[in-house]
C-alpha cells in the first residue's frame, strides 16, 4: 500500500500507486462523460449551447469552475504567497460585483436575444463591423489562452510526474479533445461541475491541515509578521494581512490612490469588461433552460466565487510561512528547486501539497489540479468552437447551409484548436515573456467592449459606426498607456507615465474605458442611428418589460429569485470585506 | 445504465447515471472509500499532517457528501422526455 513507486527521481512529489488510482478514476469519469453525453448531442444548439437545458446550480457552478483554471489556481495561491490577503480583491471586488450586475442588468438581453454568442449579440446590435473586431480578437485570445492553459498543465504534469512536456501536452491535449469533440459543450460543463468538486474536496483539506501545522491562523498571521520584520524587501506584515487598502496589490505608494485603483481600475472597468462581456463564462449561462435560470447562473456562481480566496490564496500564505523553500524565495533567495529550475510564487500550491498531504490525498490533489487545468481550456477551446462556426463561418464564409454542416464544422474547429493550442504550448516554453505581452494585449480588448456594450444596450441612439470606432479607438489607447507605463510591454515600454505592474493595467483598462465611451457619444451624434424596429431585445428602452423577466419567476421562493439571491450575495460579500 | 432514449415513445423517464448529481455522488463515494480504506489500513503520515489522519477524515467526509448527491439525485429526479428534439422542459431540475 505504501510502496513509492515514482517515474523520476526529480519529480517535486512522490506519487504512489493509490495516488495513480485516484487520478486515473478522474480521467475514466471525464472520458466516460464525453461518451455518454455524445448520445445526447443531435444538432448544433445541442453541441454549442447544450441543448438551452441545464438547471441554474450546474451553469453557476461552471461559470466559476470555467475560471478555475490554471492560471487562477497557481495564480491566486503565489500572488497569495507573495503579497497576502490583498490578492482578495481579484475575487470580492474583481469578480463578485460584476458577476452581479451581469446576471441582473445584462444577462436578460443576452438570453432573451436567443442569440448563440456574445459576438452575435454585438453583430445584431452594431452589425458587421463591430462584430468582426470581437469575433476574430475573441478567437484569437481564446487560443493563445488555451495555450497557455495547456502549457502549465503540461509543466506541472512534468513537475508531478516527471513525463517529459511534450507528452504531457499531447496527452492533455487528446483527452481534452475527446470529451469536447464527443459531447461538445454539455460534456465541458458536466466536467467543470464535476471539476469544482474534486478541486474543493482536496484544497479544503489542504488548507485545514496546513493551518493546523502553522498553528492555526493566528500562527499564520505571527509567521508572516517575523518573516516580514526582518526583510524590507516584501510588503509590511500589516498590508499582508489586511486586504485594504492593498498598496502591495495595486503597486500605488499612496493609500487612497490605491483604494481609488482597485475599486475603479480593478473593481469597475477591469473586472465588468472580463466577466460581463466574456464569452466563455456567458457561455455557461447561455446553455441553461430559462430566462430565470440564465440571470441566476452568474449569481448562484458568485457564492462559491467569494469563498475561493480561502481555498487557493490562504494556502499561498501558509506556504510562505511553512515551506522551507518559499519562505526563503520570500526573504529574497534563490532557491533551486520548483517546477522551472529556480523555486517561485507560482510553486507555493506544490510544495505545500507536497509537504503536508499523505499519499492517497495527495492523488486527489493532483487529480484536482489537472482537472482545473484541463476544464480551463475546455472552456477556451469550447468557446472558441461556437464563435468560429456561428460568428465566423456561418456568417462569412459559408452560409446557409444545413445544420450538420455547422456541427460537423464545430467538431473540426475543435480539433484544430486543440492542435494550435500544442504550438502555442510549445512557443509559450520557449517564449514566456512575449506570451505574457499578448495576454495583456488581449486583455485591453476587454475594457472597451464593456463601454461599448453598456452604451449600446442603454443608448438607443448609438449608431453602428459608433460601435466599431469606439472598439478600435478604445483598445488602441489602452495599448498607448501600455507603452508609455513603466513595464505594461517590459522594454517596449517607455516609462513616460510613471505607473507599473497592476497599477498600470487600471490606467490603461480604465482610459480604453473613457476613450469608448466619449467617441461611442461623439460619432453617434454625427452618424444615423439604426431604426427602432431592429433595436428589440437589444436595447433597454425599445425591448418589452415581460420579455427581461421570466414570467414564472415572481411565484419561486425569494431563495429562487435572482434580484433577492443577488443582494444575499452582495451583503456577504461587504461583510467579507469589512472582516478581512 | 439508462436503456437507451427510444425516440417513438412519449413517456418520460429519470436521467439516471446522465443527472449530473449521479455522477459527482458516485464519483466522491468512490474517492471517499478509497481514501477512507487508506486511512485505516495505510501510513497516516501524521509527520507530515500534524497529527490528524488526513485521509480517513477526507475519507469519511467525501462519503458523506457523496451519499448527499445520489440521496438528492433520488429523492427529485431530473425528468427528461423519451422523445429528442424538444428541449424546453428536457432536465429541467424539478426541486
Amino acid at each position: 500500500m505504501t510502496t513509492v513507486t515514482p517515474l523520476a527521481s526529480d519529480t517535486i512529489i512522490q506519487a504512489n500507486a493509490v495516488d495513480y488510482l485516484v487520478v486515473g478514476l478522474y480521467f475514466a469519469v471525464v472520458l466516460g462523460i464525453g461518451y455518454l453525453a455524445r448520445r445526447q448531442v443531435s444538432d448544433s444548439v445541442d453541441f454549442f449551447l447544450s441543448g438551452r437545458s441545464l438547471p441554474a446550480w450546474v451553469t453557476g457552478l461552471a461559470f466559476v469552475s470555467a475560471n478555475l483554471g490554471a492560471v487562477e489556481i497557481m495564480g491566486m495561491s503565489a500572488s497569495g504567497a507573495e503579497f497576502g490577503l490583498p490578492t482578495v480583491h481579484y475575487f470580492w471586488v474583481g469578480a463578485i460585483p460584476a458577476m452581479l450586475f451581469l446576471g441582473v442588468v445584462m444577462m436578460p438581453f443576452y438570453y432573451g436575444s436567443k442569440v448563440r454568442s456574445v459576438p452575435e449579440f454585438m453583430f445584431r446590435r452594431f452589425g458587421t463591423g463591430a462584430h468582426l473586431v470581437n469575433a476574430i480578437s475573441f478567437a484569437v485570445a481564446q487560443l493563445l489562452i488555451a495555450g497557455i492553459n495547456l502549457y502549465l498543465l503540461g509543466s506541472i504534469v512534468h513537475a508531478l510526474l516527471g513525463w517529459p512536456l511534450w507528452v504531457a501536452l499531447v496527452v492533455a491535449a487528446a483527452i481534452v479533445l475527446s470529451y469536447i469533440t464527443l459531447g461538445g459543450l454539455k460534456a465541458a460543463i458536466y466536467n467543470e461541475v464535476l471539476q469544482f468538486f474534486v478541486i474543493v474536496a482536496s484544497l479544503l483539506p489542504l488548507t485545514l491541515i496546513g493551518l493546523h501545522r502553522v498553528g492555526g491562523w493566528s500562527g499564520l498571521t505571527d509567521g508572516i509578521r517575523s518573516a516580514a520584520e526582518g526583510n524590507p524587501d516584501v510588503a509590511p506584515a500589516e498590508q499582508q494581512l489586511n486586504s485594504w487598502p492593498g498598496n502591495p496589490l495595486s503597486g500605488f505608494e499612496s493609500d487612497w490612490l490605491s483604494v481609488v485603483g482597485i475599486v475603479f481600475g480593478l473593481g469597475f472597468v477591469l473586472s465588468f469588461g472580463y466577466w460581463t462581456t466574456n464569452f466563455v463564462e456567458v457561455q455557461r449561462a447561455m446553455a441553461s433552460d430559462s430566462i430565470s435560470s440564465a440571470r441566476k447562473t452568474p449569481i448562484i456562481g458568485a457564492f462559491p466565487k467569494m469563498f475561493v480566496p480561502f481555498i487557493t490564496i490562504v494556502p499561498g500564505m501558509i506556504a510562505a510561512v511553512l515551506v522551507d523553500e518559499m519562505a526563503r524565495t520570500k526573504a529574497g533567495e534563490t532557491v533551486a528547486g520548483g517546477a522551472s529550475g529556480d523555486v517561485k510564487y507560482n510553486d507555493a500550491l506544490l510544495l505545500l501539497m507536497r509537504d503536508v498531504l499523505p499519499n492517497g490525498l495527495l492523488g486527489l490533489a493532483i487529480a484536482g489540479l489537472l482537472a482545473a487545468f484541463m476544464a480551463g481550456m475546455a472552456a477556451n477551446v469550447s468557446a472558441f468552437n461556437t464563435v468560429l462556426s456561428y460568428d465566423l463561418w456561418q456568417r462569412y464564409v459559408v452560409k446557409d447551409r444545413d445544420d450538420a454542416y455547422y456541427l460537423r464544422t464545430g467538431r473540426i474547429a475543435t480539433v484544430a484548436a486543440t492542435v494550435i493550442a500544442i504550438f502555442t504550448a510549445a512557443l509559450a516554453s520557449n517564449f514566456s515573456n512575449i506570451m505574457n505581452y499578448l495576454q495583456t494585449l488581449f486583455g485591453f480588448f476587454n475594457a472597451p467592449l464593456f463601454a461599448t456594450f453598456i452604451v449600446g444596450m442603454f443608448w438607443r441612439r448609438m449608431t453602428a459606426t459608433a460601435g466599431w470606432v469606439g472598439l478600435v479607438a478604445g483598445t488602441l489607447s489602452a495599448v498607448l498607456v501600455a507603452f508609455l507605463s513603466e513595464d505594461a510591454f517590459g522594454s517596449l515600454s517607455t516609462g513616460t507615465i510613471a505607473v507599473s505592474g497592476q497599477g498600470a493595467a487600471f490606467l490603461a483598462a480604465a482610459t480604453a474605458f473613457v476613450v469608448d465611451v466619449v467617441l461611442s457619444i461623439v460619432v453617434s451624434l454625427v452618424t444615423k442611428p439604426k431604426p427602432a424596429e431592429e433595436l428589440v431585445g437589444l436595447v433597454y428602452s425599445e425591448t418589452p418589460r415581460e420579455s427581461l423577466v421570466d414570467a414564472e419567476e415572481a411565484s419561486y421562493p425569494f431563495y429562487r429569485r435572482t434580484i433577492p439571491l443577488a443582494c444575499i450575495a452582495l451583503v456577504m460579500v461587504v461583510i467579507l470585506n469589512a472582516l478581512f | 445504465m439508462p436503456s437507451q432514449p427510444d425516440p417513438s415513445s412519449e413517456r418520460r423517464h429519470a436521467a439516471g447515471v446522465l443527472d449530473i448529481r449521479n455522477i459527482i455522488g458516485l464519483l466522491l463515494l468512490a474517492y471517499g472509500v478509497i481514501l477512507t480504506l487508506v486511512g485505516l489500513l495505510g501510513d497516516p503520515e501524521t509527520e507530515k499532517t500534524g497529527g490528524p489522519n488526513a485521509n480517513l477524515w477526507t475519507g469519511i467526509g467525501l462519503l458523506v457528501v457523496g451519499l448527499g448527491f445520489v440521496a438528492w439525485a433520488r429523492l427529485r429526479p431530473i425528468l427528461v422526455p423519451e422523445a429528442h428534439g424538444d428541449d424546453t422542459g428536457a432536465g429541467r431540475e424539478a426541486g
